[in-house]
């Protein structure tokens, strides 16, 4: 590996991850706002600024880490700023980031149990586009009503697994779509409807 | 004026990213219990540790704080606590519950309806609200698990049958989105109301028995009731006797031996901001 080429992380390790947290906090406490969290100094190629920043923000030597094939190569970034572990089995994944393009493996994560449905997999999707205010209907714990997002590069399957991870519940995965320096929180209690 | 010698806001970068999993998790299944290592703290347990490990993983140099006990900013675990964050981490700490983003609670939710910029954390003593009725925890977190809660109903139902009515006037068991019967930490049943649907982010932490919850913005929090005996709070037959209030929490005040006593309102800010207005038109 050679260092010299990875990239330097957060520029302010202890308050870029506070910052990059309330983004993130904003984001699942209130599912279809858009919320902005700030990226480290270099952000490694492929790879969403805001995707790269929650991962420096939550992953550290308790935590594991699945790549999809697409962004495998951010791994050596990943590792050394943050000391995470890298699995390549879905099932062993605390964290996982992946790109829209590569969805339909979304049922191997891991989704908790009864006793502990925290034991589960938080999913960081990268789309190419994500804009409040029109697409998507979501309601649910913490949006009054209902609130609508447009979320691009998401198939028709990811709709149907979302429709099987809700009805799990307690159980069930958390994602956060990144697109650029934005970041929307999708918690497993949401329902989309299209 | 921050004191450098420590990381902001205390904790240990390596801790705070626990916690904030932790509270990211509690997010997404509101109500449930999340539990994480909880750190040994330079205030004993039981004075709030895990509302300050969750304030401290939370808070930011930009921030406005205030914390409460009682609802009042001015008694000891208020004052302690609010010092121990302008030590660490600097931030602007006020007493006005509208100027806040983070209010930091020991046992009340002001009387000033909260709004969604403000997020709230509460200072839990007991998390598991079915602990007096079955000490085993396997046994609880499988009660939590299959939604199995009728050992609460029981108790409900025995106080009726023997008081004539349910004799809890804190800690009343809420059940959080209609699925998990969740502790409100020991606030007075007469704020219950204000936990559902709330515009604010509402966060709780229990140090001692290392457990963090939430209830996000706009879920419904329910008091269980049976139909025959609906959920009521407190009501008094006495205003504040210092800013007129009807409408607000009221603590009894003994002012002497012969048993002369008053009720002022417990939200101190509240019934500050009252008093200074009434001064003001008159």
């Amino acid at each position: 590996m050679n260092l010299a080429r990875l990239g330097a992380g957060f520029s302010s390790p202890v308050l870029d991850s506070q910052r990059t947290f309330r983004g993130a906090l904003e984001a699942l406490s209130r599912p279809g706002r858009v919320v902005t969290a700030g990226g480290p100094a270099e952000v490694p190629r492929n790879v969403a600024e805001s995707a790269c920043a929650l991962a420096l923000a939550l992953l550290d030597q308790d935590t594991t880490l699945w790549l999809s094939p697409l962004l495998a190569p951010v791994g050596g970034y990943l590792r050394f700023h943050t000391g995470c572990r890298l699995v390549s089995q879905e099932a062993e994944a605390d964290f996982a980031l992946l790109d829209s393009a590569e969805l339909p493996s979304l049922d191997l994560f891991r989704c908790g149990s009864d006793e502990y449905p925290d034991r589960s997999a938080t999913v960081i999707v990268q789309v190419p586009t994500l804009e409040a205010g029109s697409g998507l209907r979501l309601s649910g714990p913490g949006i009054r009503g209902s609130v609508r997002v447009a979320i691009g590069g998401l198939h028709e399957a990811f709709f149907l697994y979302w429709g099987r991870n809700r009805a799990l519940f307690p159980r069930g995965i958390d994602v956060f779509f990144a697109c650029g320096p934005l970041l929307c929180g999708l918690p497993r209690t949401t329902r989309i409807e299209v | 004026m921050r004191d450098v010698n420590y990381n902001f806001g205390y904790l240990d970068e390596r801790t705070k990213r626990m916690i904030r999993r932790a509270i990211l998790k509690a997010v997404a299944i509101p109500g449930y219990q999340v539990p994480f290592g909880s750190r040994e703290m330079p205030l004993p347990y039981g004075w709030g540790t895990g509302g300050i490990q969750v304030t401290a993983s939370v808070i930011g140099p930009n921030d406005v704080l205030k914390v409460i006990d009682q609802g009042a900013d001015d008694t000891v675990n208020a004052v302690n606590i609010r010092r121990f964050f302008q030590r660490t981490t600097g931030v602007t700490t006020t007493q006005r519950t509208a100027d806040a983003t983070l209010i930091q609670t020991r046992h009340r939710i002001p009387e000033t309806p909260l709004t969604e910029r403000q997020t709230i954390i509460y200072q839990v003593p007991v998390p598991e609200p079915l602990q007096r009725l079955e000490p085993r925890e396997l046994e609880t977190r499988r009660m939590h698990a299959l939604a199995e809660y009728g050992l609460m109903h029981v108790k409900l139902y025995e106080d009726i049958a023997r008081y004539g009515h349910v004799a809890a006037t804190y800690d009343y068991p809420v059940m959080v989105n209609g699925r998990y019967l969740m502790a409100p930490s020991p606030i007075p049943k007469f704020d219950n109301p204000k936990m559902s649907m709330n515009p604010a982010l509402q966060l709780f932490g229990a140090g001692r028995e290392k457990r963090i919850y939430a209830v996000p913005p706009y879920t419904k929090v329910e008091s269980l009731a049976f139909d025959d005996h609906p959920f009521e709070v407190q009501r008094w037959t006495a205003a504040c006797a210092l800013c007129g209030s009807r409408s607000s929490f009221l603590d009894e005040i003994v002012t002497d031996d012969r048993g002369g006593r008053m009720f002022v309102c417990s939200d101190t800010d509240y019934c500050g901001s009252r008093q200074s207005g009434k001064e003001e038109a008159a």
